[in-house]
């Protein structure tokens, strides 16, 4: 508890002694932690896999370009969530009474079907595509995605000690049974799959004035639907704290590979991702857990003898 | 305009029969094995560019170049499925989990196989051009390597279906789908027949890549699309069924053959995805897929 306030102190005040290049890396883990975070809420504990985490960020963007000069800023974040929120309840209703595979068939191209129905639309209704952004501070960038990301692990946290929470973790235990202890799992799954994607599409929102132009292929990127589920993966989905983890360790060394090792990154991201899943099926997190256990039974055992020699 | 439709409803059954071969492969990986193959693609990619480089050095034609290409990817995919999904299936507690894992593994090996081929071939598209001749039938004009690649299609397409009704193997295979323990107490050797599936289906996305290497230059960003389309028909013609795969790629083919001639190519992935929205809505079980 004592850790937690300082390292949210630690991050309120960085701004006042970090340098511009580590504010924007901050804001880009943080941005990370969002997106991971909210993922996992919903696929770790159901096992339902969404394939499409920068679908819904990628609407929150398009929110940020469509509304900029209409609403004030904070206001724009909270639609960019709540269309999040219709479009997944939408794509939810459709999928998510049938079983994971069509869920997972239908996100996967998700990302796609969004960028060239805006290509079209934008050529269709504006006659160009792109958007310019009016660029905000850093500062304020990073104290609303900051907020928004104690905000969303904290809605995680409590969602995941809920009833929903339950009822979503015997979903991935066992679905059938799950139904027969009555739970309604199509709503739930309906809705926990809506609140997920709205805390994406309100990162969405807050991102878009780095970016200060954006078009539909730059917002609907396949990056930010594979960096998520990796760092997810990664850290452990099943945990609150795993997402977290994995979402510091690759956004920092996102950093320092992507320019590096163009191309090369991404095929040693891949390979993490799947070596991950084979063998640390719970993650860092899982594989923490399971050395301490290892580390008590051998004191236990070391006690055991202990006693046993003072015995004789 | 009557002549332009049907120019382009016969242009899209020929494309069809590719997107056919595609899912009958991506039906059979999940089918069988479990393994919903969002990387299916990339090996048509793979295959596609390999098409490339073989005609390119040895002058051979795109038609010997699937004679390689096919079992190479037969092999690759049975390695993966030893190498990989094997070992995950033993690890996993339950089928539902080793499915979500399976396709989180198949969504690394994607970028992996992706990243491969940007950095072997680079990202521009690779001629290929074969049997470039234009063909006159009724006021209509097709090209040869367009109706070659159909007809190659179908005849695999066919080979593979009484492969899997009438011989012993194929016996195996399907009893393996329905159920793998039963299928093992009954002598079949369970985990030979599951990599000989998953390599049947990376073999299918072999043949695929050539073939459309033959009409269009092949390119190291053709996997994704090839993937949805491939998923999109193997909904659409129901889940294991060699037949469904076949005419619903058909469909898929003429479909996008319209909308990229009478509206805006931009649209064809939005109007997958209408067809892919009503069919979940009203019949999930696909075309000809058990309900």
């Amino acid at each position: 508890m004592g850790f937690l306030v300082l390292l949210l102190v630690f991050l309120a005040t960085f701004p006042l002694y970090g340098g511009v290049y580590h504010v924007r890396v901050l804001i880009a883990v943080l941005t990370f932690v969002i997106l991971a975070a909210s993922w996992a809420m919903f696929s770790g504990s159901t096992g339902y896999m969404s394939l499409a985490p920068a679908a819904f960020f990628g609407l929150g963007i398009y929110t940020m370009c469509v509304l900029e000069k209409e609403l004030p800023f904070l206001i724009i974040i909270v639609i960019g969530g709540l269309v999040a929120f219709a479009f997944a309840l939408l794509v939810g209703l459709v999928t998510l009474r049938l079983k994971g595979m069509y869920f997972a068939i239908f996100t996967f191209g998700l990302v796609v079907f969004m960028s060239e129905l805006i290509n079209y639309l934008e050529v269709a209704l504006r006659g160009t595509h792109g958007w310019h952004i009016t660029p905000l501070g850093n500062t304020t960038i990073f104290y609303t995605m900051l907020i928004l990301a104690v905000v969303t692990v904290l809605a995680i946290y409590f969602i995941r000690r809920s009833r929903l929470g339950l009822a979503m973790n015997s979903i991935g235990g066992n679905e059938d049974a799950a139904e027969h202890m009555g739970i309604n799992t199509t709503r739930v799954k309906v809705l926990t799959f809506a609140i997920s994607s709205m805390f994406m599409g309100a990162a969405g929102v807050i991102t878009a004035p780095i970016w200060i132009y954006v078009n539909a292929n730059i917002a609907f990127s396949t990056y930010y639907s594979f960096m998520p589920i990796l760092m997810a993966v990664f850290g452990g989905m099943g945990y609150l704290y795993g997402p977290i983890i994995g979402a510091v360790v690759f956004a920092y060394l996102e950093r320092i590979v992507r320019n590096e090792f163009p191309d090369y990154f991404m095929i040693g991201f891949g390979i993490i991702l799947v070596v991950v899943i084979l063998f640390l099926p719970n993650g860092l997190v899982g594989l923490i857990q399971k050395l301490q256990k290892v580390g008590l039974i051998s004191k236990l055992l070391n006690r055991g003898k202990e006693e046993q020699h003072a015995n004789t | 305009m009557i002549e332009r439709i049907s120019q382009l409803i016969i242009t899209g059954i020929l494309a069809g029969g590719i997107y056919g071969l595609l899912a009958m492969g991506l039906s059979l990986q999940y089918g069988v094995c479990r393994v919903l193959n969002i990387t299916h693609g990339e090996f048509v990619m793979l295959a596609g560019v390999l098409t490339y480089t073989l005609c390119a050095s040895l002058g051979i034609n795109p038609l010997v170049a699937a004679a390689i290409t096919g079992p190479l990817m037969f092999v690759l995919g049975f390695l993966l499925h030893i190498t990989l999904f094997r070992g995950l299936k033993a690890r996993t507690p339950s089928p539902a989990v080793f499915e979500g894992s399976a396709l989180l593994v198949a969504f690394g090996l994607m970028y992996v196989i992706l990243y491969l081929g940007k950095i072997g071939w680079g990202g521009l598209p690779m001629p290929v051009y074969y049997l470039n001749k234009t063909v006159h039938f009724a006021g209509m004009t097709f090209f040869l390597n367009q109706i070659v690649a159909f007809a190659i299609a179908v005849a695999i397409g066919v080979g593979i279906y009484v492969f899997l009704s009438r011989s012993r193997l194929g016996r195996a295979i399907r009893a393996t789908a329905e159920d793998p323990a039963t299928a093992g107490l009954m002598g079949v050797n369970v985990n030979l027949i599951l990599a000989f599936s998953f390599g049947l289906g990376a073999f299918l996305a072999g043949i695929a890549g050539p073939l459309s290497a033959m009409i269009s230059p092949p390119k190291t960003s053709m996997g994704f699309s090839n993937t949805v389309i491939a998923l999109i028909v193997v909904v659409l013609g129901g889940l294991g069924s060699v037949p469904g795969s076949f005419i619903a790629g058909i469909i898929v083919g003429i479909v996008s053959f319209l909308v990229i001639g009478l509206w805006e190519p931009v649209l064809t992935v939005p109007v997958y995805y209408a067809i892919l929205m009503i069919l979940l809505l009203v019949r999930p079980a696909g075309l000809l897929g058990k309900k």
